[in-house]
């Protein structure tokens, strides 16, 4: 048993949908474990928790060597490519009932796990608070992940 | 093993993590000194519980595998 609450700090900031699972995975599995977990989402890992992209998150074929259908990898540039790549990954999951990325949200809103939009990439991509979905956090800089990461045990950048 | 669960919960054919967030959300509804059967076919859950246990400081006073799947006796600390 802990002694005091640890603490993860993490930074998502891709927004593909292979890489929008491990931060929201390892934040609720802290959450869980009774640690205090923070995403501090920037560049492209804004689209996890914006309304219009958080659910059409796509996984890219291109420039994607460990894609399991053997192709010459150029092909992933086609038209198409990245559709069925995305459809592929979808259906493994589903099959083996992983969670998807609204209800892993969900369950970090839920269990009080700190979501942080970065305000600068925000005003780089046109990007307004009303974009995301309800129980964000404020949006804020790099001081204040910082802040919260100096005091964290695992820091990690996604 | 016979030990009375006050609880079962069914994580059969789920993967990682839900088995770990569904029994800390079953958990909860739990009084001190309750026990929680947990059900999963994870083979991965048979470490995952264990460090989430050692963590929360719920301890596991009883497993078994029967058929493919893996049960855990969980006490409420």
């Amino acid at each position: 048993m802990a002694d005091k609450k640890k603490r993860i700090a993490i930074i998502a900031s891709k927004g593909t949908l292979d890489m929008a699972y491990p931060p929201l995975i390892l934040a609720t599995t802290a959450a869980a474990m009774d640690m205090e977990a923070g995403i501090f989402f920037t560049f492209y890992g804004l689209n996890i928790i914006k309304k219009s992209t958080m659910n059409s998150l796509k996984v890219p074929p291109l420039a994607n060597p460990a894609m399991p259908v053997p192709m010459p990898n150029i092909m992933g540039a086609l038209p198409g490519m990245t559709a069925m790549a995305t459809m592929m990954m979808k259906s493994w999951m589903s099959k083996a009932k992983v969670a998807t990325i609204p209800q892993l949200i969900e369950s970090a809103l839920e269990s009080g796990i700190k979501l942080w939009p970065c305000q600068m990439t925000m005003d780089v991509m046109g990007i307004k608070f009303e974009d995301f979905i309800d129980g964000v956090a404020k949006p804020v800089g790099a001081a204040t992940f910082l802040d919260f990461a100096a005091d964290a045990n695992i820091s990690l950048f996604v | 093993m016979d030990i009375k669960a006050d609880k079962v919960l069914d994580c059969k054919g789920l993967s990682c993590p839900l088995p770990v967030l569904k029994t800390k959300k079953a958990m909860e509804e739990l009084k001190s000194g309750q026990i929680l059967e947990m059900i999963a076919t994870d083979p991965g859950s048979k470490n995952d519980m264990e460090a989430w246990a050692n963590r929360t400081g719920n301890p596991i006073v009883g497993t078994k595998e029967e058929g493919g799947s893996y049960v855990f006796f969980i006490k409420k600390s």
